[in-house]
């Protein structure tokens, strides 16, 4: 456990020497903020932190690969991968540390956008829970993404490549039902797929309802990809 | 003072630090490394050598856990690379080719991090990376980012990376490359301190490193090895004959009766002649340097001599020779 902890260090500041991932928080926080402002508050002239949570959801198939694009790939194309794996760390250690670090720095980015929901506490009076279980669902659904844009990263060397990878991943997470939506399916695959989206199970939770089987579907994206990534690691294919 | 433990202790613990046997590996259709066999003794500074491209590095990653052999066994200090790969990693120190390093951070933070990730107690810490710091010579180096540093100073870094837990095996992809004579000598200096007290194996392509640091070599070429010993041992499986030039004046007849009868002598061959200096190639027996033989027939039988050395091969020439042996 140490041994997570202490890659999970590493990798955690290694999020504030780099300029990109300061980049793109300023720009994710940026436009979901300057959005939110543009369209709800200034067009309806309401405070809805419901309305807020969609932003936040729908800005996170860009952040979330901007964040751990670098995690497996710049390890192997500066060859630190072989550093990293040749120490008392055994693939799983490697792979659990680098997630949590990712989750952490998403985490604080996260807390930035606080901003928002405490201004309206100023304003008025917010639903406090409604803004609990809100954020409970960005982080959930940022656990999922940041599973995908790991395993993304340790397929290649290139972070350019992750980060597009990640994306569509992303974004074929959140869009599934709307897509599938169209067609006539079957009721069982209809289900399945309403099923996958990720959006279906983060309005649930930010209605307030935490059901098992929500957080259970996070649980297993996250425990899915996170099997991948480590699945790729072990094979040492850039090797 | 008594020493019956370590003498006793010694004998007892006579398996090898490192065990290959029969290691292959291969990527696709092509075989980097083809059944692959050597031990190296503890305390040994054993130089892997070939070509680039030989196997070196793929041999190494083997050795230190990073890729899987396909076939074989390896054995790090007695525990399986396979099944136990954290006992074999808690012992070795090992410095990957071109040293890769984790260019955002700080030497001091990059060196924190790995004593953190290899146990080392937070009352050691600070000792252990100090003594690092010393022996690889990085105290004006210590604050600024790796990514600033020169590649002496990265591969003295890389050295404390892979010494900071002081293991009993280093395991060296390249040690010298890319860096310039004067430092080249420096780590070289490094490396003889180290193998004093350590098992080191070491890979190379530049031979003249293999001979300045090294006890033993092991040569492999296009996956295959093709020679295990000391230099002189290698140097002898390699030019077969034992050669001494000489150039003499004076009769001929008598000169070549002299070397007919030279005890511990198999033959000679008269390469040429320049202004009354005759120029011989005297072969020896195996092992047996014939020099002052030479210069007592001189003296007995009064030929003059204008040259006369025993040829060692350099480790180039055996190098070339093993190397090459199959395209000829």
């Amino acid at each position: 456990m140490s041994r997570v902890w202490a890659v999970c260090k590493r990798e955690f500041w290694g999020y504030f020497n780099s300029l990109i991932a300061y980049i793109f928080s300023i720009i994710f926080l940026g436009a979901v903020n300057i959005l939110y402002v543009w369209f709800v508050l200034i067009r309806s002239g309401q405070v809805n932190l419901s309305a807020y949570f969609e932003f936040l959801l729908y800005g996170m198939w860009f952040i979330i690969p901007a964040i751990t694009m670098r995690a497996w790939a710049e390890e192997k194309k500066l060859g630190t991968a072989e550093l990293l794996l040749t120490l008392p760390v055994n693939d799983w250690e490697a792979v659990l540390g680098k997630y949590l670090a990712a989750l952490l720095f998403f985490a604080l980015v996260i807390v930035l956008s606080l901003v928002v929901p405490v201004s309206a506490a100023l304003l008025g009076r917010p639903d406090w829970p409604a803004v609990f279980c809100g954020y409970l669902g960005v982080l959930l659904v940022g656990a999922a993404f940041i599973a995908v844009g790991m395993m993304m990263s340790s397929l290649t060397r290139s972070q350019t490549v992750a980060f597009v990878g990640s994306v569509i991943v992303c974004l074929l997470l959140l869009g599934v039902n709307d897509l599938f939506n169209r067609f006539a399916l079957p009721l069982g695959l209809g289900f399945f797929i309403s099923y996958l989206d990720v959006g279906e199970h983060f309005n649930s939770i930010a209605r307030g309802v935490i059901d098992s089987r929500d957080i259970i579907y996070y649980l297993s994206v996250v425990s899915f990809f996170l099997v991948l990534n480590k699945y790729w690691l072990e094979r040492r294919k850039w090797a | 003072m008594f020493d019956f433990g370590t003498k006793f202790g010694g004998e007892r613990q006579k398996s090898s630090m490192i065990e290959v046997e029969g290691l292959v590996k291969r990527f696709g259709h092509i075989t980097a490394v083809d059944h692959i066999s050597f031990k190296v003794e503890k305390g040994e500074v054993v130089g892997f050598l070939g070509p680039n491209g030989a196997g070196k590095s793929t041999t190494m990653r083997v050795l230190t856990c990073f890729l899987p052999a396909d076939e074989g066994r390896c054995k790090i200090a007695g525990f399986d690379v396979l099944s136990e790969s954290m006992e074999v990693r808690r012992r070795i120190g090992y410095l990957p080719e071109n040293s890769p390093l984790y260019e955002e951070m700080s030497v001091e933070g990059f060196l924190d991090f790995i004593a953190d990730i290899r146990g080392i107690p937070e009352s050691e810490k600070k000792d252990k990376i100090d003594k690092m710091i010393e022996t690889c010579g990085i105290q004006p180096v210590m604050k600024m980012d790796i990514s600033e540093l020169s590649k002496g100073y990265r591969q003295r870094v890389g050295l404390a990376q892979a010494m900071v837990h002081d293991p009993e095996i280093l395991i060296m992809d390249e040690p010298t490359s890319g860096l310039d004579p004067n430092q080249i000598i420096e780590i070289r200096e490094l490396i003889k301190k180290l193998g004093k007290e350590k098992t080191v194996i070491l890979s190379t392509h530049i031979l003249s490193e293999a001979e300045a640091t090294c006890s033993r070599m092991v040569i492999i070429d296009k996956g295959k090895l093709i020679a295990d010993g000391s230099l002189e041992e290698v140097s002898r499986l390699a030019s077969g004959a034992n050669v001494h030039r000489v150039k003499a004046r004076g009769d001929r007849s008598v000169i070549e009766r002299e070397f007919k009868n030279l005890p511990g002598a198999t033959g000679f061959k008269l390469l040429g002649e320049e202004s009354g200096l005759l120029s011989y190639e005297v072969y020896g027996e195996e092992r047996r340097e014939l020099c002052e033989e030479i210069f007592a027939a001189a003296a007995r039988s009064h030929f003059t001599l204008g040259e006369l050395y025993h040829e060692r091969r350099t480790l180039e020439d055996i190098f070339i020779h093993l190397t090459r042996g199959d395209e000829r």
